[in-house]
């Protein structure tokens, strides 16, 4: 696949923005009476904001994928098949609760809780849609796993732990152990689950040949012309056109810089008590998730590719 | 319930994109709007089609066949580009099972081209929404037209007669009957799309010819003044046929 970067943006800044916020909800879940107090409600309200401005540019990202975006409210129609329109409905949903969550801190309301739960609920289901978008194409085996939804899942909150370690560095400083420690946890988690998509990847016998293509049972075949000699939507969409050499240095790089290189710069920023150093490691894994996310679309070899190996 | 589709004969195809002309011809004229060329006399000419022909080597020199292969949306049965559109603008009717896309509906979010595996469908690059193959649901269904021409514009203009249009349900329909006869089969069977569109084999072609099919053994009018070869009045190859 040709990686689209609106949808590279779109899963990696909501997937931040939703980490967050399940982080700063299970803080208050986990600290209890104590996130009752002013100065705590104010940091999760400012938390809930930046969770906002995330997933808001993410929905603004994805409406640069759309050929006809004032039509994205129809988006939402089929959510009975399709996981594209469920994600439609849980993207605006978990913003609406983010936003309500965020209100009911900042002017110290009751029922943080139960809002709070609402939106992690939507959240939860938010990085289902998101992930059975690419698990629910079954040719794209690349995709069609598990580990792509567990990947979606912990990449988001490895991405919104190390936020919120920035922000408690910033705005709540007794919060900073704690976020740091889930965070790398959720780091070496997403490292873990990411090989092993990788290495099954690497493993995988495509089920689609030219010889079930073109429906021709014979060892030998060789495209001679694809039927026209300019490009198309078929050979702009589906093609990367990039080196297996770039793919390669694209992996290492994510696998660097989404992983270890911010774990580096966590536990540096922890002793040093540095939002500089902080914020560094969230930019550095944050620019890592957007080369991982790059390198899940140009992984994925699309079937249709078969018809299209030789121009003429 | 009837399912419209198309059977292509492989073994009669030889490749002239007449049907990708029509095609294009057809349906840039249609009332759902042109399809976009983008640059047509320029150095990087692009455009939407619905229909391609695709040219494939099998074998090994010399023992090589060369296989022109028309490649448009097959209107599976069970289309996987359907049920992912999050709009409802993709769908297959339910009367002639055509799986088409109501482009004023359409948001161009191309994941229905994702969920396609034989890359039949094509975002149209000025109209910004998707657009696929529509079996010329506006001449199959025009009742104005004469029977013999309400068929899609890639059929009618095939020299070949390599393109057969009918419903695939119907146990008597010549598609029905070319795909029981020579073996039609569908594209990659193994994703479980059922595509209704058939392609027919190559078959193998012989002749053989013996010395004694070339001579008349007999000639009851003399019409070339000529007397039939007696070397050849004795027992002749079909006298010993079991």
């Amino acid at each position: 696949m040709n990686p689209p970067f609106s949808a590279i943006f779109l899963t990696t800044l909501i997937g931040a923005g939703q980490g967050l916020f399940l982080v700063l909800f299970g803080t208050e879940v986990f600290l209890g009476p104590v996130a009752l107090l002013p100065e705590a409600r104010l940091f999760l309200a400012i938390g809930s904001s930046v969770s906002l401005v995330l997933t808001a540019g993410g929905l603004i990202s994805s409406f640069f994928h759309l050929g006809q975006p004032q039509r994205a409210w129809r988006g939402m129609a089929m959510w009975r098949t399709s996981w594209l329109a469920r994600e439609g409905i849980a993207l605006p949903l978990f913003m609406l609760g983010v936003f309500g969550y965020g209100l009911v801190q900042f002017f110290g309301l009751g029922g943080s809780v139960l809002i709070g739960s609402l939106t992690a609920l939507a959240c939860v289901t938010l990085f289902i849609c998101t992930g059975m978008i690419y698990v629910s194409i079954r040719f794209i085996q690349e995709w069609a796993t598990p580990l792509t939804l567990v990947n979606y899942l912990l990449l988001g909150c490895a991405s919104g732990a190390m936020l919120a370690t920035l922000l408690a560095a910033w705005g709540a400083p007794g919060l900073v152990l704690s976020y740091a420690s889930l965070a790398a946890f959720l780091v070496v988690a997403g490292l873990v689950t990411r090989s092993a998509s990788l290495l099954r990847n690497a493993r995988l016998k495509a089920r689609s040949t030219l010889q079930s293509a073109i429906g021709i049972k014979h060892p030998r075949i060789v495209q001679k012309a694809q039927g026209f000699m300019g490009g198309s939507f078929n050979t702009r969409e589906f093609f990367h056109r990039r080196a297996p050499q770039f793919l390669r240095t694209i992996k290492w790089a994510f696998l660097l810089l989404a992983f270890p290189v911010p774990l580096l710069f966590l536990a540096w920023g922890v002793t040093q008590a540095s939002v500089l150093l902080l914020f560094l490691a969230f930019v550095v894994q944050y620019v890592g998730l957007v080369a991982e996310r790059w390198f899940f679309f140009a992984q994925a070899n699309h079937p249709q590719n078969l018809y299209y190996q030789t121009i003429s | 319930m009837t399912q419209l589709a198309l059977v292509i004969d492989l073994n009669v195809c030889v490749g002239c994109h007449a049907c990708v002309t029509s095609c294009k011809q057809w349906n840039t004229s249609g009332t759902a709007g042109a399809l976009t060329d983008l640059n047509p006399y320029g150095a990087d000419p692009n455009g939407t089609f619905f229909n391609r022909v695709q040219t494939f080597e099998v074998g090994e020199f010399p023992n090589t066949q060369t296989v022109h292969f028309p490649k448009s949306c097959l209107h599976c049965e069970d289309p996987p580009c359907v049920p992912v559109c999050p709009t409802g603008a993709s769908y297959k009717r339910s009367e002639d099972g055509i799986v088409l896309v109501d482009y004023d509906k359409c948001i161009g979010c191309k994941y229905c081209s994702w969920a396609c595996p034989y890359g039949a469908r094509e975002f149209d690059e000025q109209r910004k929404v998707m657009t696929k193959c529509t079996l010329c649901v506006d001449r199959v269904t025009d009742q104005t037209l004469p029977e013999r021409e309400r068929k899609p514009a890639c059929v009618l203009a095939c020299p070949a007669n390599a393109r057969l249009f009918g419903d695939v349900h119907d146990p008597d329909s010549i598609v029905s009957q070319a795909i029981a006869e020579r073996g039609g089969y569908q594209l990659m069977p193994e994703w479980g799309t059922r595509p209704a569109n058939h392609y027919l084999p190559r078959r193998k072609t012989e002749i053989r010819i013996h010395p004694e099919d070339l001579e008349r053994v007999d000639n009851p009018l003399k019409i070339d003044g000529k007397q039939p070869d007696v070397g050849h009045r004795g027992h002749g190859r079909e006298d010993f046929a079991t």
